[in-house]
């Protein structure tokens, strides 16, 4: 067992434990309505968090099988998720069927054996071409290419780019061992880390919006304040990675500002749709796809740095 | 075990969110939903608590589930459906097992529509629950909207589309003594729709 890792995960749950305490009191001290509602969703947001650190940490621990199918799982959620709110039409049906069934499996089963060269191409080259091909076999062109661009997009952000989380474990770096899914867990640290600052600087400080058409609780100053902070942490999180703390630093202000970005453009989807989240699954969090939002960018990003750098 | 497997399968690929207007209990009733999908049943099923899911029995055609050995499994053993002639002359003897279902205390899924829809209207009821709640005066009526099967497991397609739907379970009703038949099929059907417009 990887000591490192070990304590990455105990530095987690002690913060988890700091927040869960933190929680109750603010229960206690909350006197209206609205600070009540404020404090209940904050409290639902970490006891949902208890139980994805707890699948995550169990994930970790078995290695690189279970970090794969994890992420598998957590493909197969987020596509569902996002073919929900799609616009499909009927004649779509066997075309979404082959991207659940057989490209998810494909793509894991690509990280599983490290063929890097048909992992990288599958999805944005032939799947691309293969489902237009099923689509109009399918013989509906109503709409045709505005269908095809939905699933093809869907794809890419739910299945490509979550297959990079788990694929930074195949990473060749000289003089550090990949394999122990240390860098996996300090993207993730990371990303999710400067959601939470973000949320944080944002409810506490924020008043000028970013984006006020896509997201309202999105200001500069929770930006700013929280990209700031997730880059120190990364800079102190460098013994677990191959970098040195300044590279770490770099790397981790790379990874929040493509968090931000995929989290902006996630927002932008939802709001189009009408809807305030992707799903329900995660109490006080929405879907699964609301919490791994800000990963879709970040996880190809920092593995390609990483590969062409390290 | 077979069955918490199936039931849990179920939600991994249709589940979403789900609402109870009154909570479930264990008297014999009679769930009825709109029908969209081979999936319908599976799912309502799948969110009864497990010691109820054991007792309550899909009403299902007898020319689908009887015709191959795998459906015959799922229906005898796995469900306990309660497999009905449809069309047939013996609509008497159909309302008369269900019946008897439910004075062993069963309770079972109905979809009164008769067949599936496209998911955009619900079909007129066929007479079949008047007849049954004549037949079983005790039993509750329990409305449940189904959204969304229609599009992961359509009409005519083997394979379903995992998607989020939404199941809601409504607030339960009777038969009125000496309500007229069509005056209950319309009330119930209208219980259907209301609830397939609550947010």
């Amino acid at each position: 067992m990887d000591r490192e890792l070990l304590w990455l995960i105990g530095g987690v749950v002690a913060v988890l434990l700091v927040s869960t305490v933190v929680g109750q009191v603010l229960k206690r001290r909350a006197r209206t309505d609205a600070s009540r509602e404020t404090v209940a969703n904050l409290n639902a947001r970490i006891t949902a968090w208890w139980a994805m650190v707890a699948v995550f940490a169990v994930a970790s621990l078995t290695g690189g099988i279970g970090s794969i199918v994890l992420f598998a799982l957590l493909s197969f959620l987020a596509l569902r998720e996002f073919v929900t709110l799609s616009p499909t039409a009927r004649a779509d049906h066997r075309a979404l069927t082959w991207s659940f069934f057989v490209v998810i499996p494909v793509q894991y089963l690509l990280v599983g054996i490290e063929w890097y060269g048909l992992f990288s191409i599958l999805i944005p080259v032939y799947v691309f071409l293969l489902l237009a091909a099923r689509l109009v076999l399918a013989g509906d062109t109503d709409r045709f290419l505005e269908r095809v661009a939905t699933i093809q997009w869907g794809l890419m952000a739910c299945v490509y780019c979550v297959s990079y989380a788990p694929a930074l474990l195949l990473l060749d770096v000289e003089g550090y061992d990949s394999g122990t899914g240390k860098l996996l867990l300090f993207l993730v640290i990371v990303v999710q880390a400067s959601d939470v600052l973000q949320y944080s600087w944002g409810k506490l400080f924020g008043h000028r919006p970013i984006a006020p058409g896509v997201s309202p609780n999105k200001t500069w100053e929770g930006f700013l304040g929280g990209v700031a902070c997730a880059t120190l942490l990364g800079a102190a999180l460098w013994w677990v990675t191959p970098f040195s703390p300044p590279a770490a630093a770099g790397l981790a202000l790379l990874i929040a500002l493509a968090g931000f970005a995929g989290g902006l453009v996630m927002s932008a989807i939802k709001r189009d749709r009408g809807v305030k989240d992707f799903g329900t699954l995660l109490p006080g969090h929405g879907g699964v796809l609301d919490r791994i939002d800000s990963l879709l960018f970040a996880a190809p990003l920092f593995f390609h740095l990483t590969r062409f750098i390290y | 075990m077979i069955g918490s497997a199936v039931a849990g399968l179920a939600r991994l690929i249709a589940g979403g969110s789900v609402q109870w207007a009154e909570r479930p209990t264990a008297a014999p009733r009679v769930y009825f939903a709109n029908h969209t999908s081979h999936l319908d049943f599976v799912l309502l099923w799948s969110y009864l608590p497990p010691e109820l899911r054991a007792r309550t029995r899909p009403v299902a055609a007898r020319d689908y589930w009887d015709s191959s050995r795998l459906r015959r499994y799922f229906a005898g053993e796995v469900f306990r459906a309660l497999l009905i002639d449809r069309g047939g002359p013996d609509a008497r003897e159909s309302v008369d097992r269900m019946a008897e279902c439910l004075s062993t205390g069963d309770s079972l899924i109905l979809f009164p529509e008769g067949t599936r829809g496209t998911g955009e209207e619900v079909a007129p009821f066929k007479t079949g629950l008047f007849h049954l709640c004549r037949a079983a005066p005790a039993a509750e009526l329990v409305p449940v909207a189904i959204e969304n099967l229609n599009r992961i497991l359509p009409k005519g397609e083997f394979l379903p589309v995992p998607m989020v739907s939404r199941v809601v379970f409504g607030p339960t009703l009777r038969l009125y003594d000496g309500e007229p038949k069509d005056e209950f099929l319309a009330r119930a059907r209208g219980a259907l729709e209301t609830l397939r417009e609550t947010e």
